[in-house]
């Protein structure tokens, strides 16, 4: 998976792997059943074997193993899906969880089946290599790629080369720390670039070719940072030579010294942007040449595996949706959040919610991925993907088959229509799973979805974005959530800080803290009185977020937690 | 700190790991063996017993029974025993999301 090539064509819309990556995987599957073994015959120690298992996407959480499946750039075939669902039911407790890392996790796995697991999702070409440790992790992207229509460079074909560099590059995978990039191929950010180590913003340069905006040093944690803009109109062919440049820099000048500050955010924190610009620059020139020039034939070959499915020539108006979002109110709305408007006439995309009032945000049971995986055969090309928001998507859908999707989704609890709404949270595994957390943040989800449950009044507060993290790491994105919430272990009690006003698209901006930290109990009623204040206050067409902006958090903090707070 | 609820004694003390080859919570208890359950632990109330026990515990992690053994805090009241912080109290249980699973549902992973 080094060697940068075309691979075989075999379906629109996905990456397939050659002999060479198939041999590959099966030689690292072999290696990690050598290593197990080792580990429980007592040859390895836990210091030893610890990395290893990590290098496999391998955490021990609370009550067992979790494993960490990489999904590049949140793409996924139906067999791939129906393979994660076979998985979760025979070694797992049947469900998994999708992330805010457009991966999926499982929860309750067994190190003696790892291998076999592993073996498992070898079939179907996935791994969970590069999805923990310090090395270039899952490079993500916009969930409506190739569909969007707003987008103006497909951002796929970019995330595949970048995907392909990044894999096992002998010299990363030893960095300061770990290294996420995203990359965008649309006005909207809808890929949260502003929260990444390195952001890749493809457009069309003045001449009309490709080219890209690079941001840098973005990130959450317990020092949050927004990326800034590095190089600007970087053409397409040295796209590789500088990312190797940030990453040679990072590498030789990141710091290795204190965990907390090893993220290149911190590098530009305290380098500063231009020095640091001048650094890469350089470097950048001095291995700018032939062996990282990528090459248009390259770029065109891998393009090819993104070629459009074979869309129907359709009229863009299809009275029959009309007819039933006029007969029928659930499927109006669900059509309202759910729904998207796709470049080619006649299509749409579709948010499929992992979000039903009072559920776990981001689960999904082993039959809804067969359920999901079917659907996405009969309707979308058999290609589905994963949104960072933690729900699934449909990227090809007919507009005159979207009541017939509905209707389908809703045999498996898959219907709610709730996307972009306060129901449609993000939540980390907080302490229900993770041995990191302070605190937990999925129940504190499904209390807050469920206080708001009634989708009549969801759609009249309109987009609100809630995001939850069980500990500073942020994995939840609580700082760029419209309303964040951030669990903290107050002297050994669940403790919960509130923030508002933060944003993760081309408008990112970090939350404020609202008020004094609140107990676990208190957390869905100062959320509804936020929302209550946002509902008294806003102008015509406001969001939330625009309210906030135009009042400030002042007003929220002393009409939720009175004047002297 | 987090305080004991009512009728429950301090200063008491546990200790718990994860098996190697299952991922499963375990105790320490009688004997040197891993329970899956929290009421078969042995309960320290001296912080020298504790140390001792955990030296044991600790080679049962190096002999790859276990991983990385620890002490933790627990409340006694009746006839039960709980761990003092929810961390733990999850781990003890199960996700307290999900009540079919874990230790609370008769899962012993
Ligand atoms: S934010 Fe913290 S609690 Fe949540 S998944 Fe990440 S590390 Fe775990």
């Amino acid at each position: 998976m080094t060697h940068l090539q075309a691979g075989p064509y075999h379906q629109a819309g996905q990456y397939h792997y050659d002999e060479i990556d198939r041999r590959f995987l099966a030689e690292r599957v072999e290696q990690f059943r050598r290593q197990v073994e080792r580990r429980i015959s007592g040859e390895l120690t836990e210091a030893e074997f610890r990395p290893l298992r990590l290098m496999n996407g391998l955490y021990l959480q609370l009550h067992a193993y979790m494993l960490r499946v990489a999904v590049p750039y949140g793409v996924l075939s139906s067999a791939q899906l129906r393979q994660l669902a076979a998985i979760g039911r025979k070694y797992d407790r049947g469900y998994g969880h999708f992330t805010t890392r457009q991966n999926l996790q499982f929860n309750w796995i067994k190190l003696v089946d790892v291998p076999a697991i592993l073996d498992d999702l070898a079939k179907v070409d996935m791994h969970a290599i590069q999805t923990s440790g310090n090395c270039i992790r899952n490079v993500t992207t916009d969930q409506f790629a190739g569909a969007a229509e707003d987008e103006v460079v497909d951002p796929r074909v970019y995330a595949e080369i970048m995907r392909q560099w990044s894999t096992l590059h002998p010299e990363f995978t030893f960095l300061p720390r770990k290294f996420k990039i995203a990359i965008t191929g649309s006005p909207h950010d809808r890929a949260a670039l502003a929260i990444h180590d390195v952001a890749v913003r493809a457009r069309r340069l003045a001449d009309g070719a490709v080219g890209f905006d690079i941001y840098v040093g973005g990130g959450l944690g317990r020092s949050p940072f927004l990326a800034k803009l590095l190089r600007e109109g970087l053409p397409e062919a040295d796209l590789l030579a500088y990312l190797e440049a940030v990453l040679r820099i990072y590498n030789q000048y990141g710091r290795r010294d204190n965990i907390y500050k090893a993220r290149i955010k911190i590098l530009v924190h305290e380098v500063g942007i231009d020095k640091l610009r001048q650094q890469i620059d350089a470097e950048f020139e001095r291995i700018r040449g032939p062996k990282y020039r990528l090459e248009s034939a390259i770029v065109d070959a891998i393009r090819a595996h993104f070629a459009p499915p074979p869309f129907e020539v359709l009229p863009d108006e299809v009275p029959s949706v009309v007819v039933a979002m006029t007969g029928d109110a659930a499927f109006a709305r669900w059509v309202q959040t759910n729904v998207v408007r796709h470049r080619q006439p006649g299509y749409a995309s579709v948010t499929i919610s992992l979000k039903p009032a009072g559920g776990i945000p981001g689960d999904a049971t082993s039959e809804q991925m067969e359920a999901v995986a079917d659907l996405a055969e009969r309707f979308s090309f058999g290609e589905l993907r994963v949104s960072h928001e933690q729900n699934l998507v449909l990227a090809h859908v007919r507009r005159d088959a979207l009541h017939a999707l509905w209707t389908e989704l809703g045999k498996h609890g898959l219907e709610t229509a709730n996307a972009g709404l306060i129901g449609d949270i993000i939540a980390c595994p907080g302490l229900d799973y993770c041995a990191l957390a302070n605190a937990r943040s999925i129940p504190l989800a499904q209390q807050i979805s469920e206080r708001f449950a009634d989708p009549e009044r969801q759609h009249l507060i309109g987009e609100l974005k809630i995001k939850m993290s069980g500990c500073i790491n942020a994995c939840g994105h609580h700082h760029v959530g419209h309303i964040g919430v951030l669990g903290v272990d107050k002297h050994g009690v669940e403790t919960y800080q509130i923030t508002i006003g933060g944003s993760a698209d081309e408008k990112a901006a970090l939350g404020a803290v609202v008020g004094p930290a609140v107990g676990y109990d208190e957390v869905t009623d100062k959320i509804e009185r936020l929302v209550a204040a946002y509902l008294d206050w806003r102008l015509e067409g406001e969001r939330f977020i625009d309210t906030v902006a135009r009042l400030g958090v002042k007003a929220f903090r002393e009409r939720v937690y009175g004047p002297a707070a | 700190m987090a305080r004991p609820a009512e009728g429950f004694a301090e200063g008491l003390r546990v200790i718990t790991a994860n098996r190697l080859d299952s991922g499963a919570v375990v105790w320490f208890g009688p004997g040197d063996s891993w329970a899956h359950r929290i009421a078969a632990a042995t309960i320290f109330e001296r912080a020298e017993e504790a140390e001792a026990a955990l030296e044991r515990a600790k080679a049962a992690a190096a002999a790859g029974v276990v991983v990385e053994p620890y002490l933790i805090e627990v409340v006694r009241g009746d006839d039960r025993v709980r761990p003092l912080r929810p961390r733990e109290l999850i781990r003890s249980l199960g996700p307290s999301v999900r009540a079919d699973l874990g230790i609370q549902a008769g899962q012993q992973q």
